[in-house]
Parts: C-alpha cells; sequence; structure tokens
C-alpha cells in the first residue's frame, strides 16, 4: 500500500486521537518502526493490521472509522491541500460529484505510484446519483463516503448520504444552496 | 436578442477574458473575467492603449497604431499590478476588434492578486487543471523533500556511527576509542603504536590521489601482517595509523615489530609505470608507564615518541620515555 495512504491513516490517528494511541496502534500491529512515509510503499498487510489495532485500541468497528478518516481528510487544518486539490475537481457539488470518476487519474497524475480504486458516478435524475468505489481496496467506499460529506458541507449543499452496500454509496441532493460553504480561490496560499 | 447581442452572450462563456474594441480602438465591452481584474469603468469607454501596454510586437511608436490581427500579442496592464497576459486580435463582425486574452507562466501570481474561482475561466480552459497540478506536485515534492532529508539524517548517523575506515577496511578512530576504553577500564595492560607514513605527501602531489589511495591500502595490508588477532590497526587520520597490542609489553618484541612494519612500508609500491616509495615513523607508548592514565594520555605519549622519530630523521621507531635511538633499525 503507497506510503501516502499509509501515512493519512497515521496522521488521522495521530490528529484525532493522539500521539499516545498512535504508539500504542504501532505496536500493536507489529509495525516495528514509528512511523510511514508518504514517498515509500509498504506492504498491504501493514495497513490492515494497523486498522485492526485501531479499531481494538478505540472499540470502534472499521467502516465508521475508516468514514471518519475520509472527513478528517477533506477537513484537518493540518491538510489544507487536500481540500484544496478536492475543490479543484468542480466549481458546484454535482460537478464536483460527476468528476469523482476523474479523481483516480487526476491522483496518479500528481503520484504517478498511487493508484486509487476507480470510482463512477451515476446520475440517477431527480438530484440521485450513485457513486460505486470497485472493490480493490475494501475500505475505500467509507473513506470516500465521509470525504463526501464533508465536501458537500464545504460547498454549502445539504446531501443525504448513504453505504448502499458493496462499494456503493447513495447521495440524495436536497438542497443546492443550504448553506453558503466555503469560499474557494484558485490561487495558492488562498482558502 | 439581435445576432449581435447573442454573439456576445456566447464570448462572454466561451472566452471570459475578451474585449470588444470599436473600429477607434476604445474598449465597447469587457467579458466578465476581466471585469474581476480591473472595475468596468477602468475598461470600458477607454482606449485598449490606455490600459494595456503592448509588450510583444515591440511597438514601433507610442502610443502603438491598430493593434496587429491574427498573431499571438503579449500584453500587459499599464496599472498595477501590471499583469501580463498572451492576447490575440481578431476583427469583429461589424468593425472593430474582438481581443482575447489568457494568462501566461505567471499565473499561479496572478491568481494570488485577484479572486478568481472556477467559475471564471470557460470550462474547455485548461487553466483549472493546470493549477490543480501545479499544487499537487508541489505537494508530492515537498513529501519528496521531506523524506530525501530525513534519509540524509539516517546516512550521517550510520556514517557517525560506523567503524570502519572506508577507504582501507581498518578500525577508524570512533572505533579504536572504544578498543582503548574497554581496555583500560579492565585494567589491562599494552602497548600503543603511533605510525605516520614519512614522504606520503609527495606520492599524493606527484603521481595523484589515486596513487596516494592505492598505497594507504597497502600500508594497511602491511600493517594486518604483522599484527596478530586481537591486535587493533585503526586509521585516525590521512596517513596516520594507531596499532593497539593488547597484553604486549615487551620492548624488544615490539621493536621487532616496529622494524618489520618500517622494512615492508618502505618497499616500493608500484601504481601504474610509478614506483611510490614511502617510509614511516614510529613512536611506541607502554601502558605500564603511566598505569591507569587515560587513552588520550597514552595516545598523547606515543604521538610525542613519534615526533621524536621525525625529528631524528623519519624511518625509524622511538619508545616513549626514552632517548631516540640513533638509528630506527638498531633495536631491531
Amino acid at each position: 500500500m503507497h506510503g501516502l495512504i499509509n501515512k493519512a491513516l497515521q496522521a488521522f490517528l495521530t490528529q484525532t486521537y493522539g500521539a499516545a494511541l498512535w504508539r500504542r496502534v504501532a505496536d500493536d500491529a507489529r509495525l516495528g518502526f514509528a512511523g510511514f512515509e508518504a514517498m515509500l510503499t509498504y506492504d498491504p498487510v501493514l495497513t490492515d493490521r494497523v486498522l485492526d489495532a485501531a479499531c481494538r485500541a478505540l472499540g470502534r468497528d472499521r467502516d465508521g472509522l475508516l468514514e471518519d478518516m475520509g472527513t478528517f481528510l477533506a477537513t484537518s487544518p493540518a491538510l489544507p491541500g487536500i481540500r484544496r486539490l478536492l475543490r479543484f475537481c468542480g466549481a458546484t457539488f454535482e460537478e464536483f460529484l460527476l468528476s469523482l470518476d476523474d479523481l483516480p487519474d487526476r491522483v496518479q497524475l500528481a503520484v504517478p505510484d498511487l493508484r486509487l480504486p476507480t470510482i463512477t458516478v451515476e446520475d440517477r435524475g431527480g438530484a440521485f446519483f450513485l457513486v460505486t468505489c470497485q472493490p480493490e481496496w475494501p475500505g475505500f467506499a467509507p473513506v470516500v463516503l465521509g470525504l463526501l460529506r464533508a465536501i458537500a458541507d464545504d460547498y454549502g449543499v445539504l446531501a443525504l448520504l448513504d453505504p448502499g452496500g458493496d462499494g456503493v454509496i447513495e447521495v440524495r441532493l436536497i438542497d443546492r444552496r443550504f448553506a453558503d460553504g466555503r469560499a474557494f480561490r484558485l490561487g495558492a496560499g488562498s482558502a | 436578442m439581435t445576432g449581435q447581442d447573442a454573439l456576445r452572450v456566447a464570448l462572454d462563456r466561451l472566452c471570459p477574458m475578451h474585449l470588444w474594441l470599436d473600429p477607434g480602438g476604445v474598449i465597447r465591452h469587457a467579458a466578465p473575467t476581466l471585469v474581476k481584474l480591473r472595475p468596468r469603468t477602468a475598461l470600458v469607454g477607454h482606449g485598449f492603449d490606455a490600459a494595456f501596454r503592448l509588450l510583444r510586437p515591440r511597438p514601433c511608436s507610442e502610443p502603438p497604431g491598430a493593434l496587429p490581427t491574427g498573431l499571438r500579442l503579449q500584453v500587459q496592464f499599464r496599472d498595477a499590478p501590471a499583469t501580463a497576459f498572451n492576447a490575440i486580435a481578431l476583427p469583429a463582425p461589424a468593425g472593430g476588434l474582438i481581443v482575447n486574452l489568457g494568462f501566461r507562466m505567471t499565473m499561479p501570481e496572478a491568481l494570488r492578486d485577484y479572486p478568481l474561482t472556477s467559475a471564471d475561466f470557460a470550462p474547455t480552459d485548461p487553466t483549472v487543471e493546470m493549477l490543480f497540478l501545479i499544487e499537487a506536485k508541489s505537494a508530492a515534492m515537498e513529501a519528496q523533500r521531506h523524506l530525501n532529508l530525513r534519509l540524509q539524517g539516517a546516512a550521517l548517523a550510520a556514517e557517525e556511527q560506523a567503524q570502519t575506515d572506508p577507504l582501507t577496511g581498518l578500525k577508524n578512530l570512533r572505533a579504536l576509542h572504544d578498543v582503548l576504553s574497554r581496555l583500560v577500564n579492565d585494567g589491562d595492560c599494552f602497548a600503543l603504536m603511533h605510525v605516520d607514513l614519512d614522504h606520503f605527501k609527495a606520492v599524493n602531489d606527484s603521481f595523484g590521489h589515486d596513487a596516494g589511495d592505492h598505497v594507504l591500502r597497502k600500508a594497511a595490508r602491511i600493517m594486518q601482517s604483522v599484527t596478530r588477532e586481537g591486535d587493533t590497526v585503526a586509521r585516525i587520520g590521512g596517513d596516520e595509523f594507531l596499532l593497539v597490542f593488547p597484553g604486549r609489553q615487551d620492548r624488544a618484541r615490539l621493536s621487532r615489530i616496529a622494524a618489520r612494519l618500517i622494512a615492508g612500508l618502505e618497499r616500493p609500491v608500484r601504481v601504474r609505470d610509478h614506483l611510490c616509495r614511502v617510509s614511516a615513523s614510529i613512536g611506541i607508548a607502554l601502558s605500564r608507564d603511566i598505569p591507569g592514565a587515560p587513552p588520550d594520555d597514552l595516545i598523547r605519549r606515543a604521538d610525542a615518541a613519534l615526533y621524536a622519530s621525525k625529528r631524528a630523521g623519519r624511518g625509524r621507531f622511538t619508545f616513549a620515555g626514552t632517548a631516540v635511538p640513533p638509528d630506527g633499525a638498531s633495536l631491531a
């Protein structure tokens, strides 16, 4: 598994639950090192062991924890770059949603050896969308779900997002102008 | 809506940074994104020349004549921030010119100056994708740079901890200190031999560093050949070596070792077509002469004896605390 994914998981656990918890998790998962490097690749077994250890330490189920991680990635002030990169994908939430199938390509442009699972988006009409994540990474769909919840808030739309099972996320857009949303300017160094 | 109006609405969306000039060169319309860069009143009703400076092709007169059409132009706002643009001017249907502008390589800076969003660019314009790429690549490079710094730190630390001299494969100064501390702590007696190659600088200067390195490696092998297992041979400087002989206090034995060492080192070393000749000056200190002294004191004594050998004419050995023998081989 790419170091960026592992490092993201580590950042989420450290910043949400503290460095002590991370040390416990790393120890329990028998990592053999203090932390992941973003630009190295690791045996996928390690990612799995870290997730198991984190669920045990926190008494949480995997999907719930991964969903929180998705929200963390899109909202953490420590990682402003991720939110910005996501917002580049569309001027509106709908545009963003419909461009999700570009996301793996966009990510690969930036980091050539990081290949996200394929995402497909179906517009079922009536402001109802189905987002399907291919099953290469079993935990990917819950991360996307958490990320979409945070990004919907960022755009200021009211949307109902539900896991539909088998990597499917159901998106019902209730109100496109529910709140003001956060401003997004293209210039780097701005919001 | 007249045909002209429909065209204008279409153009505003297709080229949201265009200007419409009348035949006199006065701006009659500014598309919505340009209006985000300068208030409409600063553009519409003013001559194009008043708002923009033509950079390329370099105009022959000031103010320049009519804008050349169909060419790639470079223009710049006359007032600050003096954003530069690529531009092209083409004849408008009913006279005058349509001038379309686009950001240049300086786009990331331009975007810092103006509050633009992706809605300000035509959906077909790759600017937003480019910005995405610039930010994503910068983030990836930054992560890579951090990794490199950490790896560099780890390499330095590993080097620091290493105990071997990479050129000769002998122990290094750090390893030597470990050996000496252990001997002193255990109260074991030992002899120290400080060896300095004579004329080594001349080899380096005459035949180059490759030849010098070769001589050093050869010298290292000779030193290893005159020592036993359990003795330590360390390279502690360019052409300086320290040999540690645990358990040896016998001057006659040590003299024979030193003489063999000098004889071995004095044998010419062939490097390519050259014969390199060096010798060695040696100072020997015995731990029993100053029992319990810290290793550094013994090294200093060996060092002083070495310099006595040098002063006496090189190519000889001297025991610390004794007079220099008239000839290095005399005690052998």
